[in-house]
């Protein structure tokens, strides 16, 4: 990294989108400046840096925006390419990561979101589903130790954030995802022992207490 | 592209995602087999090499799947590296490039809102939404072309390819609604960009006609509709 260069994030603490970029910027030591940002009172700078969605994270590279967290991680792989390259270099290999990355976009939130905010015969299906896509991703991890195969990869920082909410959803909707998928619980923990996720990741009772919170004021 | 290399491209014909990796050949001069799967039933090849969504498009290269249209797009300018490139050299670019390319699959599905709307209120709503992003849109237009033909400078590129594949379902949806998203007044750029968009060698041959995609539409919109209800 260049002396002058000036890197800033814009983030929340418990978003799960902040904590891949988090990660990735650990991952490869650029230092920057955290800026957390009140979601209920947004500030004009996250107006002005991300005018189109209005959402956190964004990542101020020299006063350039990038927003969305799938895109700010593969900005930093590719500007920060020296170090801890988090995708694969073969394109076959960098396809499938990117529709593994893209699978977990589309269903962990979502689906994730309908377990905490839902009751009874809907929240069933929630969790139903919500294991079906971590088994599906299981299945994906195989033996692997990662899902980038011996190195911690771009998959991985998409998806371990959420293990920072499993307490949340398995409390809220009384289960234990260990019980489905008890690989997926190994991987999780292996990728905790990495500092940068481990920094990264907030307490699971911080965020359980967090949801509480959310809930009462979303009146659920 | 090397002797011994397959490439197979599961596709749609009125489908808007299986023709960004028929442009994207098209650029890269791959040779392929194109197979067309049906509205009725998706065949055991579908399914096999898309276990996850089942959907078209699927690219084989050398029988090994590469699903989902963007994915496709840049695993094909990965994998033949020819000139020229559809995704632009420096990364903040391809930032921006894929910002918006995702902004326009979230984006797109509003005009089919339109189409559908039972109410006046859903509608306008629908169509205030159409607007904006077709106003974003045109201001990204014309700072990522920066006075060039295209979204890339010279040649189409990976965010042309984002939007314009959508272009036949702009125009059907447009009649269907019997709005004016695409014009002279608000997104002159746009216009412009389209008409060569659409003209493109890499493109004119795979975008279907309007009106063959109408008649299509008539089919399909009732099962949005149930969908939605």
């Amino acid at each position: 990294m260049a002396t002058n260069d000036e890197v800033k994030l814009l983030d929340f603490w418990a978003s799960p989108f902040g904590m891949r970029v988090r990660i990735t910027l650990a991952e490869k030591g650029v230092n920057y400046e955290y800026s957390e940002q009140d979601l209920m009172n947004k500030s004009e700078l996250l107006f002005k840096m991300n005018p189109v969605h209005k959402k956190i994270p964004v990542l101020v590279h020299n006063n350039k925006p990038v927003c969305e967290s799938l895109i700010i991680v593969q900005y930093i792989d590719e500007v920060w390419s020296d170090k801890a390259a988090l995708m694969p270099s073969d394109p076959y290999q960098r396809a499938q990561a990117r529709f593994w990355a893209d699978f977990v976009e589309k269903k962990i939130y979502d689906t994730g979101r309908r377990v905490w905010t839902t009751k009874g015969e809907d929240q069933e299906a929630a969790r139903k589903e919500f294991i079906e896509h971590l088994k599906l991703l299981e299945q994906e991890l195989g033996n692997k130790p990662y899902f980038g195969g011996d190195k911690f990869g771009f998959v991985d920082v998409v998806f371990i954030p959420f293990y920072s909410w499993f307490y949340a959803y398995e409390t809220l909707a009384n289960f234990k995802i260990e019980e489905s998928c008890p690989k997926i619980i190994e991987w999780a923990k292996r990728c905790m022992q990495r500092e940068s996720v481990a920094k990264a990741l907030p307490d699971q009772n911080k965020v359980y207490e967090f949801i509480l919170q959310l809930k009462k004021r979303l009146g659920l | 592209m090397e002797m011994g290399e397959e490439v197979k491209l599961l596709g749609f014909w009125p489908s808007p995602y299986a023709i960004k990796p028929k442009i994207a050949l098209h650029l890269k001069s791959v040779d392929y087999e194109y197979i067309e799967e049906t509205l009725q039933s998706k065949s055991d090849l579908l399914l096999e090499t898309n276990p996850v969504y089942q959907k078209i498009p699927v690219l084989l290269h050398n029988n090994k799947p590469v699903c989902e249209s963007l994915n496709i797009v840049e695993y094909i300018d990965e994998a033949f590296p020819s000139t020229p490139s559809i995704l632009p050299a420096e990364p903040y670019d391809r930032a921006i490039q894929r910002f918006w390319a995702a902004y326009i699959d979230e984006w797109f599905p509003t005009f089919r809102e339109v189409a559908l709307a039972q109410s006046e209120e859903v509608r306008r709503a629908a169509i205030e939404k159409v607007k904006e992003g077709m106003s974003l849109l045109e201001d990204a237009f014309v700072k990522c072309s920066k006075g060039k033909p295209f979204f890339s400078g010279d040649n189409i590129g990976y965010l042309d390819i984002a939007l314009g594949s959508y272009l036949g379902w702009l125009y059907v949806y447009e009649k269907l609604s019997n709005i004016n998203a695409l014009n002279k007044e608000e997104t002159p750029s746009l216009l412009a960009w389209a008409e060569r968009f659409s003209a493109s060698d890499a493109v004119k041959d795979y975008m279907p006609e309007v009106d063959r995609l109408m008649e299509f539409a008539k089919i399909i919109m009732p099962r949005f509709k149930a969908a939605s209800n």
